[in-house]
């Protein structure tokens, strides 16, 4: 098991989809090495799978380990501001430091 | 785009009263903006249209929703009747749930709502529906750090409703502003049809209304129309001169209980008809009620009593001095006594709880006695609305009915309801007291039978153990009706009253 685990809801095979996709794994890279997986999920072919989690939006990343929980929509493109709505800055410290929390 | 002005169909919603104002329904393949402040029942609303599709026209619903849960929504429409686990369980409603307690989103980056889009695809394959809810599409934009993508998303969710070929009811919260049809932001997208739900004060009442503001390239009335939220049975509208042409009048006559009376009226009223029977208090409107009531009753046909002026014991009483046996043609179940203090519930519920006793009791007659009452504890529009909506109900049931109605004076002078019965009713019967020469007399005038002849004089009347008496005209007086009476000519011997039944 990895120490980070993320879903990610998107409508398979657009250009968005990738993109958020390719985002979420360069923000884990910078920020949780290479313990971590990815569970993607194509809402069009599973509609319940978004239903469990009342997903509205697409994309949407949830960050189910460690916890708390996580919950960020869009594409990622900001890979500070997602690390940071993603709560994925504590081990580095780096842009964590100095934070009010 | 459309050329030619081809009126959008209509569906049916099911709901009590509303089919009518809305001219047979919501426009079909469209999506409704249903506005209201909090409290007006717009969720009532949308869930019953999903309901009554699904019992009355087996058609399958799905309702989205953003505010409740779903179990409180099925808590809270199962005290109006709606057991939607029952309609999940047969497959003809679906919820998704959109329902907001995990908060608002972070954003970060671009999104769309096609993850809705594809859940509310998915609910409607899965049910097969044609109608959906959503409740309340105000609720979605806050639910994300950056509202105006969220708006502009919305409006994809909304087209993609209408690709889907559903009829769609959208709630939103109104603030009270009668500028503001709803929060900004949401009326934008969704303005071809837009109705409103209303919860006002009016004088020391609330009063629900609900008005359909437009419906595009579609016929609807206009006004604000009165409903109530009945328990066990949901939404009922009250139309305003809900069928305001009678389809179908009858000739054929109905005897009112006397003979002589008959004969004033042109040998009777008519099946179907409304009389009116006005007069001041004590000189004989409750006869005429009660007499009305048990000639029907004897003559096989099940008659409706309602008194908002005595109990049962009284008019059992009463009808027991004139003759009458009540208690025998309650026994044999054709006739049915209600009596309600009016100020025990508004004029909606009134015509609500009317309503559903004649629908339990399928009356051929009804009677009411007396209409004043019900206007101790309702405006003059309320009362009006009250008197074309349950009129206009009577004669789609056709049900014969008479209403009596006290007049202030004693001598004369006329009612609030006297003032529009003439439009409302077919025939008009006015009971008055006379003073002539130091002695009270009563009076009756047929003041009008639509579409028959009958007797224009100004008859005596008298009182016995036997009922009511019609006597000679007072042919040399004028001015019985308006007061004070005049006499014409010579002295004329006063009338000695006339059993002459």
């Amino acid at each position: 098991m990895a120490r980070f685990e993320f879903r990610i809801y998107v409508v398979g095979g657009t250009t968005r989809a990738r993109r958020a996709v390719a985002n979420l794994r360069g923000v884990c890279e910078a920020h949780a090495g290479d313990d971590f997986a990815i569970e993607v999920i194509d809402v069009l072919s599973q509609p319940d799978r978004a239903e469990e989690e009342r997903i509205l939006a697409t994309p949407t990343v949830i960050k189910l380990a460690p916890l708390p929980r996580r919950r960020v929509v869009g594409d990622l493109s900001e890979a500070d501001l997602a690390a940071i709505a993603l709560d994925l800055t504590d081990p580095e410290g780096s842009v964590k430091k100095g934070l009010e929390r | 785009m459309s050329t030619a002005a081809v009126p959008v169909p209509k569906l049916p919603t099911g709901i009590r009263g509303f089919d009518h104002i809305a001219r047979g329904g919501l426009p079909a393949g469209r999506s409704t903006l249903l506005a209201g402040t909090a409290g007006s029942g717009k969720t009532v609303f949308a869930a019953e249209f999903l309901a009554r599709g699904a019992l009355d026209f087996a058609e399958s619903g799905v309702f989205v929703t953003f505010d409740e849960r779903p179990e409180e929504i099925r808590a809270n429409v199962a005290s109006l009747g709606i057991d939607v686990a029952g309609l999940e369980a047969t497959g003809r409603w679906a919820f998704v749930d959109g329902s907001a307690d995990l908060g608002t989103d972070e954003v970060v980056g671009a999104y769309d709502l096609e993850a809705l889009i594809a859940r509310i695809a998915h609910a409607v394959d899965a049910v097969g529906a044609s109608r959906i809810v959503l409740d309340s599409i105000a609720a979605v934009s806050p639910r994300f750090s950056n509202p105006v993508g969220a708006r502009t998303e919305l409006a994809r969710v909304v087209r993609s409703l209408r690709e889907l070929g559903l009829t769609a009811v959208l709630t939103a919260e109104r603030t009270s502003s009668p500028a503001v049809v709803a929060q900004q932001g949401v009326e934008e997208f969704v303005t071809d049809n837009v109705v409103i739900l209303r919860h006002v004060g009016e004088g020391e009442r609330r009063r629900r209304t609900v008005e359909i503001v437009k419906f595009r390239g579609a016929a609807h009335r206009t006004g604000e129309f009165t409903f109530a939220i009945v328990p066990g049975e949901g939404i009922s509208v009250i139309p305003l001169a809900l069928i305001s042409m009678r389809q179908r009048a009858s000739a054929e006559r109905v005897g009112v209980g006397s003979a002589e009376l008959d004969t004033l009226l042109g040998g009777g009223v008519y099946r179907d008809s409304v009389t009116f029977v006005s007069g001041p208090t004590g000189i004989g409107k409750t006869l005429v009620a009660t007499t009305f009531a048990a000639a029907s009753a004897a003559a096989g046909e099940r008659c409706l009593l309602v008194s908002f002026e005595e109990s049962a014991d009284q008019i059992h009483r009463n009808a027991t001095s004139w003759g009458c046996d009540l208690s025998a043609l309650e026994g044999a179940g054709l006739l049915r006594l209600v009596c309600e203090y009016p100020e025990v519930a508004s004029l909606e519920d009134h015509f609500v709880s009317l309503r559903q006793h004649i629908e339990a009791f399928e009356p051929r007659r009804l009677v009411v006695d007396n209409l004043s009452g019900l206007e101790r504890i309702g405006t003059v529009r309320g009362m009006l609305d009250f008197m074309v909506g349950f009129t206009s109900h009577l004669r789609a049931a056709r049900i014969t009915s008479l209403f009596t109605s006290s007049s202030r004076g004693l001598l004369g002078g006329d009612t609030l309801t006297e003032a529009h019965a003439s439009t409302l009713t077919d025939a008009i019967v006015l009971l008055r007291y006379l003073e002539l020469e130091g002695v009270v007399r009563r009076a009756l005038c047929v003041l009008k039978v639509r579409g028959s002849a009958h007797d224009h004089r100004v008859h005596e009347f008298t009182i016995d153990d036997h009922g009511l008496h019609v006597g000679l005209p007072f042919a040399d007086h004028t001015g019985i009706l308006t007061g004070p009476a005049m006499r014409l000519g010579a002295t004329r011997e006063p009338a000695a009253p006339e059993p002459a039944g």
